[in-house]
């Protein structure tokens, strides 16, 4: 097999075959295609030679050959934590990679997300936030919600044709879904910060289940149904249909990709007009 | 110890704390007036009572919702108790006939009244004694075993547990560990009743329960003899429960829990009545017990700019500062929190961190300052934050700072590893051995930056003082003065356990705790504080 580093590789014309378009990439050190790693963990074992040969065997079976232990440190009598530097003999073909998609809705300013609402629905539209379940966390939701906001981008309550409810931490869902029903809420928005035991998880399903019979006649998000939006660090893996909502925003997200969002699925016809960045929302 | 190196203004100090007085003032006495569930339910827990039904549901609580129910609370759960006790064995044969349904209580006049009430002080006078004898016996072992010096290494334990936190609790303090805090599980504050038994089920923490105490406690002590050094048990008092959790801490010598006059408020939605009036209870028996409270600011800096909102951290700390000596806690028995939370993007961050975390050293000299490390700007870059918990170290040992809890570079990733504690605690011996004292070396420039940024968050500090003492403060927690967050005094969880005390109300342990100078039993000892 004939592979360079990087970039597409070249072979000789063999008629028979489609052309090789791979793209084969390595990890790079300081020399293209040395396939240099660094990697830390600990072994439940004395520090010794033993155990570096056991961190060695490891390197070894995880692809990296050679490899080296650099760093190995006595945790106590019972654990060893180990950095191992290796070369790794495996290869990715980065053309094989798709282009995960984009965001499939642009990103508005404030003055762009009030206007479409005011275009629209002609009224405010409304949010509901709470952290559900055991998780006292406000910290993801507050982001979101609070004027304050994050990284100086300001909260939905900033925007005024958005009315946030912040319902705040350790929300039943049977309060959360009163509180939706009772604010005639547009968006439900759900911050799931504590993983410990997939709480993140089993929390968000309870609450798009309690939903969805809560609602049963409901066409889609916006039609006989808030929409169902959760967000969390660590949702990376689960897909909103596996939880059973219409979203779902991992680590840094902003405000503004929120409200762009929820302006795109619920006002999907609602023209927000010229990017600006002066009117004061 | 500093000697003013801000060269802050003394007038403007002493006008701080008059203003805290002044604004904490209608807030005590509307606690001196009330009582709470949980005020009742831990008069019942210092008598000794303990256990739950084949429910989990406490005893305690069956007791208090009985006389709720068929005599009220106002008078107290105290003499109907110990009424109804002389045709019982005791506490545990009466909450058992009472869950069954066969108790009638009344609250009894004239001679039966005198008779329960001195029955009922006895009982809340052993509960006492023994928390007296915990706080002599932690006095005696840091004695024989040696206090280690400062300042004081905190590390958190929360598997959820109780039998994987005592190993990994262990490994912490042979490994450098001077405190440890077991994290409770995130429910725990909003459960308004205390678990029972020993629990390996919790949410992001460990249940606090009175047995889980007696465990970590016995596997700490036993580090402890090993090493040749005392090792401190931290806990939450926090929630609905801080008067019940705060006795079960000074049965089971704990030596620091988190009580915050506000948290509760602010971050779980807490009824504002409740906590305060559950706060002075349970700081009392904080007091009582030698116990160190640690204070929550820290919290504040993560849902509030760390920039703008400093000055809150302060008026926080200062109210804090007046509700424990209210409560009878000593200076040093004050472990006011603030962090190390400013975005490290701003040009002088770490000037701006110093000048804050010197400003609550030179407010609070004798107070055993908390000071915490990063956590809203440690974005998964283990390496920048590894050199980021390095400068909270550093800012640490040069401002003089009592208690450091120890970062950890994967703050935000996952609840600590082995490793990551290990690496954590590698970053501050390097610290403390390269630069511990360093402190008597740092002398920001008389009118420099420091200084200067100090001076102002100090002057905002008693601004928003003069705002919280005019218009009371339920009324400005009602406004999301602190943390954002609006919080009126009717709102909440837990209102509905507060009760206002009637003409003849009893409790015999508040009325021992108000009457006693919490610290007498101790006199007499050369007592390093917990």
């Amino acid at each position: 097999m004939t592979e360079t580093p990087t970039g597409p590789v070249v072979t000789g014309a063999a008629p028979a075959q489609p052309a090789d378009t791979r793209q084969v990439l390595r990890p790079y050190g300081d020399t293209t295609g040395d396939g240099l790693i660094q990697m830390s963990f600990t072994l439940p074992v004395p520090a010794g030679p033993r155990a570096d040969a056991a961190a060695l065997q490891l390197a070894a079976r995880m692809g990296l050959e050679p490899a080296g232990v650099v760093h190995a440190k006595a945790m106590g009598p019972d654990f060893t934590f180990f950095i191992v530097y290796g070369r790794t003999r495996h290869l990715i073909d980065y053309a094989a990679i798709p282009a995960p998609p984009g965001r499939a809705y642009p990103l508005l300013s404030a003055g762009q997300v009030n206007r479409a609402v005011r275009a629209a629905l002609g009224r405010r539209l409304v949010v509901v936030g709470a952290c559900i379940g055991t998780d006292a966390h406000t910290v993801g939701i507050d982001a979101i919600l609070n004027v304050k906001g994050h990284a100086g981008e300001k909260g939905l309550e900033y925007y005024r044709e958005l009315r946030v409810v912040n319902l705040g931490a350790q929300v039943e869902v049977d309060d959360l879904l009163a509180r939706a029903r009772a604010e005639n809420a547009d968006a439900v928005l759900i911050s799931q910060v504590v993983t410990q035991r997939n709480a993140h998880l089993h929390n968000v399903k309870r609450l798009s289940a309690a939903f969805h019979t809560a609602y049963p006649t409901a066409v889609a998000a916006g039609m006989g149904r808030p929409l169902l939006v959760a967000g969390g660090p660590r949702f990376d893996g689960v897909t909103a249909a596996d939880l059973g909502v219409d979203a779902i925003f991992g680590k840094g997200t902003g405000p503004a990709e929120v409200a762009s969002y929820l302006v795109h699925a619920l006002l999907p016809d609602a023209d927000p007009g010229a990017a600006d960045t002066e009117e004061t929302p | 110890m500093p000697d003013g190196k801000l060269a802050l203004d003394p007038d403007l100090v002493r006008r701080a704390r008059a203003l805290a007085a002044r604004a904490a003032e209608p807030v005590i006495a509307m606690a001196r007036t009330h009582t709470t569930v949980s005020v009742e339910r831990a008069l019942l827990r210092l008598a000794g009572l303990t256990g739950a039904d084949a429910d989990g549901r406490p005893w305690v609580n069956h007791l208090t919702d009985a006389v709720a129910d068929q005599v009220g609370l106002e008078h107290g759960v105290a003499l109907p108790v110990w009424d109804a006790l002389r045709d019982h064995r005791d506490l545990p044969a009466l909450a058992r006939a009472t869950a069954a349904g066969r108790v009638r209580f009344r609250l009894p006049a004239g001679p039966d009244a005198d008779t329960a009430g001195t029955a009922a002080t006895r009982a809340a006078s052993a509960g006492l004694a023994g928390i007296d004898a915990r706080r002599a016996e932690r006095t005696r072992l840091l004695r024989t075993l040696g206090d280690p010096p400062g300042p004081l290494l905190y590390l958190i334990v929360a598997t959820g547990d109780i039998h994987e936190d005592v190993p990994q609790a262990q490994a912490a303090a042979r490994a450098g560990a001077d405190v440890i805090a077991v994290i409770r599980s995130t429910g725990q504050s909003l459960l308004d009743y205390v678990p029972e038994g020993a629990t390996r089920e919790g949410y992001a923490g460990t249940y606090a329960t009175r047995e889980n105490f007696r465990l970590m406690r016995a596997a700490l002590d036993q580090v402890a003899a090993e090493t040749g050094r005392y090792v401190r048990l931290t806990n939450y008092a926090s929630g609905l429960c801080m008067p019940e959790i705060a006795v079960l801490a000074g049965q089971e010598r704990l030596d620091m829990m988190l009580n915050d006059c506000m948290y509760g408020i602010i971050f779980r939605d807490i009824n504002p009545r409740r906590t305060f009036i559950d706060q002075r209870f349970s700081r009392q028996i904080h007091a009582r017990a030698g116990i160190v409270i640690n204070t929550g600011e820290d919290n504040y800096l993560t849902t509030a700019d760390a920039v703008d909102a400093a000055h809150t951290v302060t008026v926080s700390q200062l109210l804090n500062e007046r509700f424990g000596h209210e409560a009878g806690l000593r200076d040093d028995q004050l472990g006011l929190g603030h962090a190390f939370e400013i975005d490290p993007k701003i040009p002088g961050s770490f000037r701006l961190e110093l000048a804050h975390a010197q400003l609550a050293r030179e407010l609070f000299p004798a107070a055993p300052l908390k000071y915490m490390p990063p956590t809203r700007h440690m974005t998964g870059n283990i390496f920048a934050g590894y050199l980021l918990d390095a400068f909270f170290n550093l800012a640490g040992v040069l401002t003089g700072q009592s208690i450091l809890l120890v970062g950890m570079m994967t703050e935000g990733i996952h609840t600590p590893w082995l490793s990551d504690r290990d690496l954590a605690l590698e970053n501050v011996r390097y610290v403390r051995d390269a630069c511990g004292d360093l402190a008597e070396d740092f002398v920001p420039r008389p009118g420099g930056f420091v200084a200067r940024r100090a001076e102002r968050v100090l002057a905002e500090s008693v601004e928003l003082l003069e705002r919280v003492a005019d218009d009371g403060l339920l009324t400005a927690i009602a406004q999301g003065t602190f943390g954002v967050t609006r919080r009126p005094p009717d709102g909440g969880r837990g209102g509905e356990g507060v009760i206002a005390r009637a003409d003849g109300y009893r409790n015999p342990a508040a009325e021992l705790l108000d009457a006693q100078d919490p610290h007498a039993a101790h006199a007499g000892h050369q007592e390093v504080p917990a």
